[in-house]
């Protein structure tokens, strides 16, 4: 039974563009490994945080949209544990409202993409 | 008791009218526009339920029907954790 789940993490400002793309990866690796299936991913690049998180004010913010089985959850969770990039992390399964939700968000977003390539 | 007012007329007078407060009826937004999932993600949108020190509007406040308040205090929670709003702030507004 595969489950629709949606995961954002922060990942340190400290980290050049490259490096944090190869932290990314590295999730997304993760991920596909365990038999998930990637249907979304969303940079939305520095952001100031509402209050300091390590002593830092800023952080690379990544939304990742996935269908995978639910016994997938608890390894991606130690993974962003251990991962001494990421200072934050939050994975909520989605439910029949909120995918409905997500996919307006994404069709959106790709009809927004269009319009600017035209 | 020779002058009593005629009937229909109040011996009561005001110096000022009184103020009659024509109360707006409050709604629930999430019902009047079929919104069914309260998004976490959108900081912009959830600092309407919430007061200038980053404290969540009780439902008599803003009107919200029970089931969506419930959906709102979560989601404003998720985005206290993923640092998308402050857990105490002075002038959030």
């Amino acid at each position: 039974m595969l489950n629709q789940y949606e995961t954002v993490f922060i990942v340190t400002p400290v980290l050049s563009e490259a490096q944090m793309k190869e932290a990314v990866e590295k999730f997304r690796g993760v991920i596909t490994a365990k038999g998930g299936e990637i249907i979304n991913e969303e940079n939305w690049g520095l952001r100031k945080l509402a209050y300091p998180i390590q002593k830092k004010s800023t952080g690379f913010f990544t939304l990742i949209e996935f269908k995978a089985p639910g016994d997938l959850v608890k390894p991606l969770e130690i993974e962003y544990k251990r991962d001494e990039r990421v200072i934050r992390f939050l994975t909520t399964r989605l439910d029949k409202y909120s995918s409905e939700y997500a996919e307006k968000r994404r069709n959106k977003k790709q009809s927004a993409a269009k319009v600017t390539e035209e | 008791m020779a002058n009593i007012a005629p009937v229909g007329q109040s011996e009561i007078r005001y110096l000022t009218p009184p103020a009659v407060e024509v109360k707006k009826k409050k709604y629930c937004r999430f019902k009047k526009n079929k919104i069914k999932y309260v998004d976490y993600k959108d900081p912009e949108f959830l600092k309407k339920f919430l007061n200038e020190q980053g404290k969540i509007l009780p439902r008599r406040v803003t009107g919200t029907s029970l089931k969506y308040q419930r959906k709102v205090a979560t989601a404003v929670k998720r985005a206290r954790h993923l640092a998308l709003l402050p857990y105490v702030a002075d002038l959030l507004k």
